[in-house]
């Protein structure tokens, strides 16, 4: 039965393993900001990039790692940031749909208006 | 009440935390993923979706209870919904694919890639936060406790070694639930804390409200008083403009 217990399952895992999954969907999040063309998939970017810096907050938070944790300041710090997101997201959005009732288009490479 | 000691006992037993961190990562960064090399906006929604709720069984399995409660209920059931009405009211035949230029993603690609490499490598180069010493070590604790515990029952021939009816002393006690709270902290009862943090009073650290300090009322009134900000300019900035086309 050793081939059903590999070390990878039957050791803990450490806060490092949280902050690396916090920072792939902070990167995957500031790409996807960096090339879509669509206003709206670059709201998504901004959503994910948020997401994996509140993973980072919890990670530290948590209990289960170390004596000295962030504790409930870390929790606090998360939720702060999730109701920041949500507002952010619902003016971003009244902004898109502004640009596209003027514009009538959502492609951020359009919106060159302003370009010097 | 000997918590950890059928886990332990057996050196080769499946970490059932490890496990589900691994497919709630797996699902979370795979859906990220998915959502960023899919160009059709529709399905992009869709993978949002997914990876944030993964996302917050990752959130749930530190601990943070009420965090990814929240999580799943504003971002999955708030902020997600916005952004698909927000594709739903602009999902025109020419805009639900856009293509990016290979020029943009190849330049992307590398520095998302390096920015990656950098912040994993910093991740895991911290010793404090790669071992799991701290967790080990209580594992161990809690195996040395329920030891001598048994051993000083039966020296003492308190009890068969019944666990349902068993007298530990004074001094067993104490350790017993200083191990406990170890154990159990951060379990729900910090949904309260964090509503008590909130309207100026920190349970976890009330050595600090002598100095006058309020724990997170301030930042909670000016989040409240932004979110009236944030409803009155989103509504001013999306509303129908009647007048300009007359």
């Amino acid at each position: 039965m050793e081939w059903l217990t590999p070390d990878i399952l039957t050791e803990p895992v450490g806060l490092s393993h949280f902050l690396a999954v916090g920072a792939f969907l902070f990167v995957t999040g500031a790409v996807c900001m960096a090339t879509k063309r669509n206003t709206l998939g670059i709201l998504m970017g901004i959503e994910l990039v948020l997401n994996g810096a509140n993973i980072n907050f919890v990670a530290f938070a948590s209990p289960y790692f170390r004596e000295d944790n962030l504790g409930l300041d870390g929790h606090l710090m998360a939720l702060f940031v999730i109701v920041l997101a949500a507002a952010e997201a619902a003016v971003a959005l009244a902004i898109a749909l502004n640009y596209y009732n003027n514009y009538a288009t959502i492609d951020v490479d359009k919106a060159n208006e302003l370009k010097g | 009440m000997f918590l950890l000691a059928e886990a332990t006992s057996n050196a080769a037993v499946i970490n059932w935390h490890t496990v589900f961190f691994f497919v709630v990562a797996a699902l979370s960064c795979g859906f990220a993923l998915a959502m960023l090399f899919s160009s059709n906006i529709v399905r992009m929604a869709f993978f949002l979706v997914i990876s944030l709720a993964s996302a917050s069984g990752v959130i749930f399995l530190t601990g943070s209870h009420f965090v990814g409660a929240m999580q799943l209920m504003i971002y999955v059931g708030g902020t997600v919904v916005l952004l698909i009405f927000g594709v739903m009211l602009t999902a025109q035949e020419a805009f639900i694919t856009m293509k990016t230029k290979a020029g943009d993603w190849v330049l992307a690609l590398i520095v998302g890639g390096s920015l990656f490499a950098l912040l994993t490598q910093a991740a895991f180069s911290v010793e404090a936060w790669h071992s799991t010493d701290y967790q080990q070590d209580l594992v161990k604790e809690v195996e040395k406790f329920n030891k001598d515990v048994i051993a000083s029952m039966q020296s003492d021939g308190r009890a068969e070694l019944d666990v349902e009816d068993r007298k530990l002393t004074k001094e067993e006690r104490v350790t017993l639930s200083d191990l406990q709270k170890r154990i159990r902290h951060g379990y729900p009862e910090l949904t309260g804390q964090i509503g008590l943090a909130l309207v100026g009073v920190r349970t976890d650290q009330p050595s600090v409200e002598a100095t006058g300090y309020t724990g997170y009322l301030l930042p909670f009134e000016i989040v409240s008083v932004h979110l009236l900000v944030v409803l009155i300019g989103a509504a001013y900035l999306a509303r129908a403009k009647k007048r300009s086309a007359e």
